[in-house]
């Protein structure tokens, strides 16, 4: 009698724990090695970006919430800068601020979900998911008070922002600034010195630089992989070369390196919120007046920022009308997913997992 | 007397058996998700009785009123027995062990023995379940605990062996009644070996590679409902109960307690496992299967081997050694060579650089 191994295939989703949405995977296994990974995209298409060609410019704004629904704030960004600079209206230095903060705002409790959920794929039971939401109730509670909404906020405006923030924001803001650091150690404690946390990231699903680049990757992604590009600093856009903070670039490209970057990240907005509520002049305009039916005159433009998962574009055509006549978004999470059988091909399903999750997608964005 | 009668004891030692082993399956079912609701700043359940202390008489009741459902293609008679099949043995394990001086359902001459065998039976069980049930996921899994149990029950069974040599018996009874102070302090790199393989035999985190949620969705019970799943969580929360009573009867000095003697210190011993166990769950991520594997042959055995030099070469050569300087050189060497042995391992390092 001969034996004889034969690869099989599993199917990893639409429904599974790890694959944060409703993401497919067709994995070839040999025994626990990943022979060939088939992502399968398209499970929640809604056609976003058809639905805003039939929308007026100002009913576009909540379909941006919809795509990226953990980092709303930044996906308004880029679409309201690409129709700013189109119609010409002018952004109210108060209000490039508040944007500012939002924004970095978003990006913390993004990161925290992402980081708590990485965990979650590593098998820690919540312990660390739930810490991680213990601050991101405060940051959500926080930007409940400003714009009405806990998950979907749709805060942007052409020319501004939606409302001022209410006179109890600002302290409670800052009161949630110097406790953040305490907790950031706690949390650095309980991961960089766990022997197991370590052994699973460290080497796991590495990308070259080479590839990174070639495949065209943004965000902790690509500066896991050693590349230094961000483009709040690079290519800054609003107002942020009036502050200071640094990029943390990774070294290996592996897993521990995406949620180190993540975690100093954090502590780098943290940073730029503090300089921000110093700087932000206490009197101004939050929004300029626009026209209730804007028409965009003729042209074509393309706005990027850095959203929490890399770079966010938005492509904006117009033909005169009070509609968009095509509006496309360059979702970050979607290219960085173009890079999966790079990072997820010779390892062992577990640690293919992690590599997964340590991309961080939300399947809102992928599949627009 | 009565009580002294064969059939009687029989009887009466079988159903406080039963009685504790689903006592306490129910009770840890409540603590697990209280202790880890704590551990995790939120409440865990508190709606069901006072302190939600009904949470898992009504989770039972839950579970045994779902549909049964057989999936089709599945391998019928396995998938009905295997579920039995693993959690029969784990009942039996209590047979052999002391809840009070002289009480025991019976006190076997090679309790140690029957001990590992029994335990190792329930294995297969839960290999079938993952089998039988036709699903990748469920193979993966019963895949990955089959080759768990095997690999672990070796630093396993050398540590008990280090504790026959030190205790001159194999009746649990007589290990029991040998702890004039616990088997921890005289011997805690035993201790140390044994609590890791056993929480790798019972698959707790960080050793649950069999029913990781998060990579093989729920492994070997992942095609099982209704009763048969009740089953095997029975299995599950049982193994936890029949381990930590094992370690409080090994190690923890059994039934003796420091006023009274009895089922109550067994019974306190118990729980703390218990609660250790919890602690070390809601604490640390998971091991990968390989990394596991490493664990076991690269760290525990050479430990466990070491065991049980020094316990034979203790017992051989330095029989009326006096107990305070047997425990300081236990320690001090315990303390010694984990250190300088985890600093020429670490756990799956050394796969990286492959």
């Amino acid at each position: 009698m001969s034996f004889k191994t034969e690869e099989y295939v599993l199917n990893v989703g639409p429904q599974h724990p790890s694959t944060h949405g409703v993401f497919r995977m067709r994995i070839t296994l040999d025994g626990e090695i990943v022979k060939d990974v088939e992502p399968i995209f398209g499970y929640l298409h809604r056609g976003v970006e058809k639905l805003m060609e039939m929308r007026t410019y100002k009913q576009g704004i909540p379909m941006t919430d919809r795509l990226d629904y953990v980092s709303a704030i930044n996906n308004n960004w880029p679409y309201v800068m690409a129709v700013e600079e189109l119609a010409g209206i002018e952004v109210p230095e108060k209000a490039e601020y508040m944007r500012v903060i939002m924004a970095e705002m978003q990006r913390i409790s993004s990161h925290y979900l992402a980081v708590g959920s990485q965990m979650n794929d590593m098998g820690s039971f919540y312990t660390v998911f739930m810490y991680m939401f213990r601050e991101r109730e405060k940051l959500t509670d926080l930007m409940e008070m400003v714009t009405g909404q806990r998950m979907m906020y749709n805060y942007m405006r052409f020319g501004g922002v939606s409302q001022d923030f209410p006179k109890e924001f600002v302290p409670l803001l800052r009161k949630f600034l110097r406790i953040f650091p305490k907790y950031m150690k706690e949390y650095e404690d309980l991961l960089y010195d766990n022997e197991i946390y370590l052994s699973r990231t460290k080497g796991v699903g590495i990308l070259t630089r080479e590839d990174a680049i070639n495949i065209s990757t943004s965000g902790p992604v690509l500066r896991s992989a050693g590349v230094d590009f961000d483009v709040r600093r690079d290519l800054p856009y609003s107002i942020y070369n009036k502050f200071k903070f640094d990029v943390p670039v990774g070294k290996n490209g592996d897993v521990y390196d995406r949620v180190w970057i993540r975690m100093e990240e954090m502590k780098q907005s943290a940073s730029i919120i503090e300089q921000a509520l110093d700087m932000m002049p206490a009197e101004g305009k939050y929004q300029t007046k626009v026209p209730v039916v804007l028409h965009v005159p003729e042209g074509k433009t393309y706005k990027r920022i850095e959203s929490p998962r890399g770079i966010l574009g938005c492509y904006l055509e117009s033909d005169g009308s009070d509609k968009p006549y095509r509006c496309h978004f360059r979702a970050p999470a979607f290219i960085n997913l173009t890079a999966l059988k790079k990072l997820m091909v010779g390892q062992t399903l577990s640690d293919a997992i992690i590599t997964f999750g340590s991309v961080d997608l939300s399947m809102g964005e992928v599949d627009r | 007397m009565w009580y002294e009668n064969f059939w009687w004891h029989l009887v009466i030692a079988a159903v406080i058996l039963i009685a504790y082993f689903f006592f306490f399956i129910v009770m840890f079912i409540w603590t697990e998700r209280r202790v880890i609701g704590f551990f995790q700043i939120r409440r865990g359940p508190n709606r069901i009785g006072p302190l939600g202390l009904f949470q898992g008489i009504a989770d039972v009741i839950k579970v045994m009123l779902k549909e049964d459902i057989v999936p089709n293609k599945t391998d019928k008679i396995l998938f009905w027995l295997s579920p039995l099949m693993a959690f029969v043995p784990v009942m039996m394990i209590l047979a052999v062990i002391p809840f009070s001086k002289g009480f025991q359902l019976v006190d076997l001459n090679v309790g140690i023995i029957y001990i590992a065998a029994v335990s190792s039976i329930s294995s297969v069980g839960v290999f079938l379940c993952g089998y039988a049930c036709n699903n990748k996921y469920g193979l993966i899994g019963g895949m990955r605990g089959l080759a768990q149990f095997i690999s672990y029950e070796i630093p396993m069974l050398l540590v008990l062996i280090s504790l026959v040599i030190s205790s001159g018996t194999m009746s649990v009874n007589g290990i029991v009644a040998a702890q004039s102070l616990p088997n921890i302090i005289f011997m805690p790199l035993a201790f140390v070996c044994y609590f890791i393989s056993s929480l790798a035999e019972i698959n707790r985190t960080p050793f649950d590679v069999m029913e990781c949620d998060s990579e093989i969705v729920a492994g070997f019970n992942i095609e099982y409902s209704g009763m048969k799943f009740a089953m095997l969580y029975l299995v599950e929360y049982g193994e936890a109960v029949v381990m930590s009573t094992l370690v409080a009867t090994l190690f923890l000095g059994g039934y003796k307690g420091i006023f009274i003697d009895g089922p109550i210190p067994l019974l306190i011993k118990m729980v703390i496992v218990f609660l250790f166990i919890l602690w070390i769950r809601a604490t640390l991520p998971r091991l990968t299967v390989e990394k596991s594997m490493s664990l076991c042959w690269k760290f525990l055995l050479p430990l466990a081997l070491f065991n049980l030099l020094f316990t034979a070469v203790r017992i051989t050569f330095f029989p009326d050694l006096a107990q305070w300087i047997v425990v300081l050189v236990s320690i001090v060497m315990t303390v010694l060579i984990i250190y300088l042995w985890s600093g020429l391992y670490k756990p799956g390092r050394e796969l990286q650089h492959e």
